[in-house]
């Protein structure tokens, strides 16, 4: 099975880790209703390096990782950096 | 018909078949319409584009070749009993064309009705499939939920036993569920489109757009650029590829959805099975192969690779519903690249852009769509306004927060 190396526990089975997607910037508390869908439905969805939310299940933590969309290849992962500083996708 | 034969292979002069589409020739300086993605969809708009509205002018551009795409990667399969009356009635239309489409294209797509079993196992399940049943009769689309001794009976060799993890409670009844041969679709649009004059460029990738105000003027392509009166893209997977050359965000992710066949059996399976709960579905087909596939991969990904985890997660799954298929071989396994969208449903019509159109968010389960969404894309592009049919696919629905909510109708049922 695939592997990624969870910053906390180590490698493991990529089975043991959830998609949390795309890290990028939350919009302000009083930003427009639009800035919010835009947030929580658009995505930038191009084959390259993406910046991702993940999180190791059954320890319920939550890390940064580097994936490469068009392979598939885990190039980093790390404790989350906040505020969420990703590129804006 | 064995005299026909002898006569024919002692005297008959061999004649090199028909072409089904002309040779390539090079790009014309402009069309009045240009389609990226030679699938099953950009073909059929270009066929109803030359036939309902007589415009011949048109250039279908592929990157690879035609039907290469999810066209060639779909489990066929074809039904109407969705959720949201929206859904509903766009694919009832549908289904009418499939009916008489082999006809109409005096080509075999080997359409075929089977009857569509939705099995439930949990209560929660049977709810949503009295409302999903509800909506659909009320909208003259065939359906019912239906319980255990009437399963038995259509579909004797299902096992119904108890003694499973997740036992059957009963099922959404579709017996006008279909399948077709998906590559059929694709060559049986593409020759009549050709024949009307329609352009198909295969190898012709789109790399980008000479945009000028608020209209695509150019399309640029690994042969060339391109003048164009109206573009329609079409591509699937590629969809935020393509969509970003003309600067618009769209609420979709890639996402790889994976299949498989197994050793061809003898005739077992008349229906097709899915179930939600269980994360798969089969079918056999006129090979006497099963057709197996789930629901899609659980992350995103540009690629068309196939895992170990996807199959041995579905076999599983699959020996809950027959279980006798223990000792049956695994003969090919793929994957497409599916354009999720959050609400389940397409992204169909106009766009930001004045003669830009999109037919995306295909995801899982555009290949039932093919035909309507070839006739009514054509109209849009046609007439330049949007058929009521599929207004509410529009791309922004997202930012005014008014999605579709198919999910419980389409989400492994594809
Ligand atoms: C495993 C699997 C099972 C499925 N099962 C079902 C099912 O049972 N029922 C159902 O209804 N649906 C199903 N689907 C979904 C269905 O296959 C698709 O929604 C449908 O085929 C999409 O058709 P299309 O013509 O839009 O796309 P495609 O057939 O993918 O065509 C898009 C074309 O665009 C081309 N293209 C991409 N980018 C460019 C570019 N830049 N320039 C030029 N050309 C480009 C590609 O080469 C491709 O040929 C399934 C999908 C998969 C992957």
């Amino acid at each position: 099975m695939k592997i990624m190396n969870c910053p906390l526990n180590g490698p493991r089975n990529i089975s043991e880790f959830a998609y949390g997607g795309d890290v990028r910037p939350i919009p302000a508390d009083d930003a427009e209703p639009k800035a919010w869908a835009d947030y929580l439905y658009m995505k930038s969805n191009q084959p390259g390096i993406a910046v991702e939310w993940w999180i190791h299940v059954p320890t319920s933590y939550w890390f940064m990782a580097e994936r490469d969309l068009r392979t598939d290849e885990i190039l980093a992962t790390y404790p989350p950096k906040l505020p969420a500083t990703g590129t804006a996708s | 018909m064995p005299l026909a034969l002898l006569k024919h292979g002692l005297f008959g002069r061999f004649q090199t078949p028909k072409r089904q589409i002309p040779a390539p020739r090079p790009l014309a300086k402009s069309y009045d319409v240009v389609i990226i993605g030679g699938g099953g969809h950009g073909l059929a708009a270009a066929y109803y584009l030359a036939k309902n509205y007589g415009i011949r002018k048109v250039a279908v551009l592929d990157k690879g070749y035609i039907g290469g795409g999810n066209t060639a990667r779909n489990t066929a399969i074809i039904r109407a009993n969705y959720l949201t009356p929206e859904g509903v009635l766009f694919y009832k239309e549908s289904m009418e064309l499939w009916e008489t489409l082999s006809q109409d294209l005096d080509f075999n797509i080997m359409y075929s009705q089977r009857g569509h079993f939705t099995l439930a196992h949990t209560d929660a399940a049977i709810r949503t499939m009295r409302w999903r049943a509800e909506v659909n009769k009320q909208l003259g689309v065939q359906s019912e939920v239906i319980g255990l001794d009437e399963i038995a009976k259509i579909e004797p060799t299902l096992n119904l036993s108890r003694d499973v993890r997740y036992p059957i409670l009963g099922a959404l009844w579709h017996p006008v569920g279909s399948t077709a041969r998906h590559d059929a679709v694709a060559w049986g649009y593409a020759q009549r489109a050709a024949e009307m004059g329609v352009e198909i460029h295969q190898l012709t990738d789109v790399t980008g757009f000479e945009i000028t105000g608020n209209r695509i003027t150019g399309v640029k392509t690994n042969r060339g650029d391109i003048a164009c009166g109206k573009v329609l893209q079409a591509v699937a997977g590629n969809t935020s590829v393509v969509s970003a050359m003309a600067g618009l965000r769209l609420p979709i992710r890639t996402v790889p959805l994976q299949a498989c066949v197994s050793q061809p059996l003898k005739r077992f399976l008349d229906t097709i099975i899915v179930s939600g709960s269980l994360h798969c579905y089969i079918w056999q087909s006129q090979r006497g192969e099963l057709v197996m596939g789930g629901a899609v991969d659980p992350y995103p990904l540009y690629g068309t690779r196939s895992t170990l985890d996807f199959k041995e997660g579905l076999q599983a799954h699959i020996l809950e519903l027959f279980p006798f298929l223990a000792e049956v071989r695994m003969m090919r396994q793929w994957a497409g690249m599916a354009d999720m969208t959050p609400d389940f449903a397409p992204v169909m019509g106009k766009t930001h852009l004045d003669n830009y159109y999109i037919d995306a968010g295909w995801g899982t389960w555009g290949f039932k769509a093919t035909p309507v969404c070839g006739k009514r894309m054509a109209e849009c592009v046609a007439t330049d306004v949007t058929p009521e049919l599929i207004s509410t696919f529009v791309w922004d629905r997202f930012s005014r927060f008014d999605q579709l909510g198919e999910a419980g109708a389409a989400s492994v049922g594809h």
